[in-house]
């Protein structure tokens, strides 16, 4: 989509709110911030080193693109979009991963998930989780290598020039790895043991909740991103069906599962707080482009992903159902757009107009 | 009084501090002034005046034409210097037929002009019919012919009569000052309105950015029992009359129908100034208080206009423009209209003039839609805008009529929050003004397969008469041969 | 071994002859169709698709031989009435809509010899031998032969005047 000529002829309304591209991006990546400096923080050097490759590498991806398809560059790069996906990308991505994974992952998600399908608002799935899929299922071992955090300048965290090692050279950092939450825990349950022998040598909830174990950037700390959320619900950027909806079908879900079962199925409080659900809930389902637009259809929307992330962390092969979820649900949106519309001013919900029996007989309270 | 709530709609900032401190202002009369024969919804008027003719003011100089029409009338005493084309009033740039009369500078009311001693001893269709005469028309913007609304009691089961007081569009105050200045005149045509409607029930609804205005009625309507004052929440576009009365009653009108099938009529306060104004004075309709306003005018204010003065004549009066305005306007600037020069007149539906700075208009250039949905949630009638847009952008029109393009009011409030700054509303007008062509282009088809068929039928017809006259001529030729 | 080639083998004959007498005894009568597309089309019979008249248009948009794009008077609306009717796509973006056309006589170039008049198919034109023509623009179908036939060349073909009834906002222009 490019400019609109100033035709000589413009149509009102001639007032706006103070909205735009630019300021929707720009708030969801303030509601980003405190975690993603968390992140960087606690895994260091490499995680910086990562997070800086994958933001260049999507802004040269999206702005070879717009040249390639003989849009304006500057205009379209300062909206924001790409540079959201990548740091959403980003925070998905193993901290330590090499610079390769960023690189590729940029690539398939500004050129593969959205300029092939006509840049901005063109895209059927959401780019950051086809990226992330797509790395997942090509690059297993890379993608599934989590390390427990070593904040910044503590003693056991690489330095500057050990960061670059990490990332750029390759270099092997097998003494550092822990698994996440999640994916311990899956581990284990399919040996056979029980969650009562297993959870407690693996961590607490607290840490789950303030970022302190294994995981991605946007794994660890919960509650910042929780208030990252309710914060661009309070600004009106996104709307509060979907993370509702889908943050209560996993609790839902969860609660029933573990009262059944508690020993084999996670205490709800596992599901919310750890793996990236509530970055999926307020960050990834929330992504406008491809999710329903009407309150009765993003309900059904949060619903659905939170039913599918419940059921893949379950019971499928891998322990981290979101980015699946997500794009399963992507898929669905247009039909959910289609059937489930507003009801129209006048018109009942099949869309034939009002019939009052009583036409004009009643008065006023 | 209970109220319902609306859906949608959205709260842009209302400006009215401008203009709404400035009573109202007499403006002196321009060198000519330029009346346009069609300043309503309907056929045009027909002329009922020669050039060079003198004129007093309210003397009727052009003819109803037809049912759906309204006369117009003189605004001024002066002499009739011309009946001709000239720039309308209409973001089109196009001329219509237009009155130029020559103010004489008396101002000089007609001698014929009388008004009813009493308004309530008549029968409802001598009002209507006054109220015509008069070139009455809904002063909101809409222009249809006021005295047809009133005789909607022929048809339909009216109860309540509601005055549309909430000028809901950011920067006017005309209503909101005529309502304070003038209660008493106004109340006093919404109950003639009332008596030709047979309707009882009065509700006079005024949102509540006008305090002012609400007290000031309240207390010309405390004697009368049957007029209530409602208060209306501050929102746009609460001034639509299908959303106003959904607010005051909780009923939805129907698709394609009008308020008058749930037993409501609308009339805007400035029309029901203008009822008393014909039927107490005999007075036809030949001003309107405007509102001249926006950053670029220097001393914005509320004017009352005679019809017919052009656009530069006001900003002149109200100090000029102290810099060149992005954008001028006639109504509001949520659903106004750009005006093409500053040598258009005012007309019947002219209720406001702005002349607005980039600041405040705020205009972009558009991106792609991202489909946040921001459209929906602003939408008051329930529809989905980036999706009849993007019919619209790939020519399904028959797809945008589906989704619901006849129902939107056009009210520009899902453009005004669009954060990719679409021209949303502009695809609907043209989208509308599409089906409109479309339609007239089939009737024209329609009608000229008709008259080719004729042609056709008269050819044969032609060709038939020719065989048979010559099968005569042989016969009667071969009658002549036969040897005796 | 047998088996599966014989069971797939007997499905196919199976599915082959039900098919066949599907085609056969479910068979859908043809061309009620053309009448409803002869409708459609202006009737001016002016052969500007290059087939003798509306009528044999129809036939061949009915059989499919004709693109449903094939009538310039009709315009873009004809063309998506067309479409819908015989559920074919068509890419509209592409379609120059030309728009109305009204033929104009040029008044001090006409010579008065009728021809055209005689060849207008909706008697659009008035006029009498050597007395100037003109055309109502209200019943013209802009379908040209006026234009072909003219002696003087005085005819050209026009959009039709624009006046405020039949105004409309034009569409907001996305420019690359």
């Amino acid at each position: 989509m490019s400019t609109l000529t100033d035709a000589p002829l413009v149509a009102g309304p001639f007032a706006h709110a103070r909205t735009s591209v630019g300021r929707t991006m720009g708030l969801v990546m303030l509601a980003l911030a405190p975690a993603t400096l968390v992140g960087l923080w606690q895994f260091g050097w490499p995680a910086i080193n990562l997070f800086l490759v994958t933001i260049a590498s999507v802004l040269l991806a999206e702005a070879a693109c717009l040249w390639l398809a003989g849009r304006r560059v500057r205009a379209h790069l300062l909206d924001g979009s790409a540079l959201l996906t990548g740091w959403l990308l980003c925070m998905t991505l193993p901290p330590w991963a090499p610079w390769w994974i960023g690189v590729v992952g940029a690539l398939l998600a500004i050129v593969v998930a959205k300029q092939v399908f006509g840049g901005l608002g063109q895209n059927l799935f959401n780019p950051a989780m086809v990226a992330r899929v797509a790395l997942l299922i090509s690059f297993p071992v890379a993608m599934t290598t989590f390390v427990a955090p070593t904040p910044l300048f503590s003693p056991e965290a690489p330095d500057f020039i050990g960061g670059l090692a990490i990332t750029f050279a390759g270099q092997d950092y097998d003494a550092m790895t822990s698994a996440t939450v999640l994916g311990q825990v899956r581990t284990d349950l399919s040996a056979g043991l029980t969650l009562g022998d297993i959870l407690p040598s693996t961590y607490q909830l607290s840490q789950a909740a303030i970022g302190t174990m294994a995981g991605s950037l946007g794994e660890t700390s919960a509650v910042l991103l929780l208030m990252g959320g309710l914060f661009l619900i309070v600004k009106g950027v996104i709307a509060w069906q979907i993370p509702a909806a889908m943050l209560g079908t996993i609790l839902v879900c969860a609660t029933g599962m573990h009262l059944i079962d508690p020993l084999h199925y996670l205490h709800p409080g596992y599901h919310l707080l750890s793996g990236a659900t509530v970055l999926a809930a307020f960050f990834i389902a929330t992504d406008p482009v491809t999710a329903p637009v009407s309150v009765g259809g993003r309900l059904l929307y949060g619903i659905g992903c939170g039913l599918l992330v419940y059921v893949i962390r379950t019971w499928s092969g891998y322990p981290e159902g979101a980015a699946f979820a997500v794009l399963l649900m992507n898929a669905c949106t247009p039909l959910i757009d289609h059937y489930l519309r507003p009801r129209i001013y006048g018109r009942d919900r099949r869309g034939e107009p009002l019939d009052y029996r009583d036409q004009g007989r009643e008065r006023p309270a | 009084m209970k109220l319902f709530k609306i859906r949608g709609g959205v709260h842009p900032e209302d400006r009215k501090a401008l203009a709404g401190r400035q009573p109202i202002e007499a403006i002196p009369l321009p060198q000519l002034l330029h009346i346009p024969l069609q300043q309503h919804v309907g056929a045009a008027a027909n002329p009922a005046v020669r050039r060079g003719q003198r004129v007093c003011k309210g003397d009727l100089i052009a003819e109803r034409q037809g049912a759906v029409s309204a006369p117009v009338h003189a605004s001024t005493s002066g002499r009739v210097v011309g009946i001709g084309r000239y720039p309308a009033n209409h973001p089109s740039g196009l001329s219509v037929a237009t009155i130029t009369l020559q103010p004489d500078g008396e101002d000089r009311w007609s001698e014929a002009l009388e008004g009813a001693a009493d308004p309530f001893a008549l029968a409802p269709e001598e009002i209507a019919a006054r109220v015509a005469a008069a070139g009455v028309v809904g002063m909101g913007g809409a222009t249809f012919p006021a005295a047809i609304k009133l005789n909607l009691r022929h048809k339909y089961r009216l109860h309540t009569l509601v005055i549309n007081g909430s000028e809901c569009e950011p920067y006017l105050t005309c209503d909101d000052r005529l309502m304070r200045e003038q209660p008493v005149e106004v109340l006093d045509g919404v109950r003639i309105m009332a008596h030709a409607l047979g309707i009882e029930h009065i509700i006079v609804a005024i949102e509540d950015n006008k305090p002012e205005a609400q007290a000031a009625m309240a207390s010309a309507a405390a004697e009368f029992a049957a007029v209530r004052i409602a208060r209306l929440p501050n929102r746009y576009p609460m001034g639509s009359e299908k959303h106003l009365v959904l607010a005051l009653t909780g009923r939805e009108t129907p698709a394609r129908g009008l308020t008058a099938d749930i037993g409501v009529v609308v009339h805007n306060p400035a029309t029901a100034f203008a009822v008393h104004q014909a039927l107490r004075l005999g007075r036809p309709l030949v001003e309107r208080v405007v509102t001249v306003t926006g950053e670029a005018v220097a001393r914005p204010g509320n004017l009352r206009v005679p019809l017919g003065t052009p656009v530069a004549h006001l900003l002149t009066h109200r100090g000029g423009l102290h810099e060149e305005p992005a954008r001028l306007i006639a109504g509001g600037p949520m659903m106004g209209q750009p005006i093409p020069s500053r040598r258009v007149p005012i007309i019947k539906g002219t209720n406001g003039v702005l002349a607005l700075t980039n600041q405040e208009i705020h205009r972009r250039e558009p991106l792609p839609c991202i489909r946040c949905g921001s459209c929906v949630a602003a939408c008051p009638c329930g529809l989905m805008p980036l999706e009849i847009a993007a019919r619209t952008r790939s020519a399904d029109l028959a797809g945008a009529v589906r989704l619901g393009l006849m129902d939107c009011i056009g009210c520009g409030s899902c453009a005004y929050v669009c954060p990719a700054h679409l021209p949303l509303t502009q695809y609907f007008n043209y989208a509308k003004g599409e089906m409109a062509a479309r339609g007239r282009a089939r009737h024209k088809q329609i009608e000229t397969k008709r008259l080719a068929e004729q042609r056709s039928a008269r050819l044969e017809a032609a060709k038939r008469a020719k065989r048979e006259a010559l099968a005569r001529r042989k016969r009667e030729t071969a009658t002549a041969e036969v040897p005796e | 071994m047998i088996a599966p080639i014989l069971s797939l083998t007997l499905l196919g004959l199976a599915l082959g002859t039900l098919l066949g007498m599907a085609a056969r005894f479910l068979k859908v009568e043809q061309n009620p169709l053309q009448d409803e597309i002869e409708g459609l089309l202006p009737g001016s019979q002016c052969g500007q698709c290059g087939y003798p008249g509306c009528t044999a248009a129809a036939a061949a948009v009915a059989a499919g031989e004709a693109a449903v794009t094939l009538c310039p008077p009709g315009g873009r609306a004809l063309v998506e009435e067309l479409a819908a009717k015989l559920g074919v796509s068509v890419d509209l973006a592409g379609i120059q809509d030309q728009g109305p056309r009204v033929a104009h006589i040029h008044e001090r170039l006409c010579s008065g010899c009728t021809k055209c008049m005689k060849r207008c198919p909706t008697d659009a034109i008035l006029g009498g031998p050597k007395m100037i023509h003109a055309v109502f623009a209200d019943a013209c179908t802009g379908c040209g032969k006026c234009h072909e036939v003219c002696p003087q060349e005085c005819i050209d073909m026009r959009p039709p005047p624009v006046a405020l009834p039949n105004w409309h906002w034009p569409k907001p222009l996305l420019a690359a």
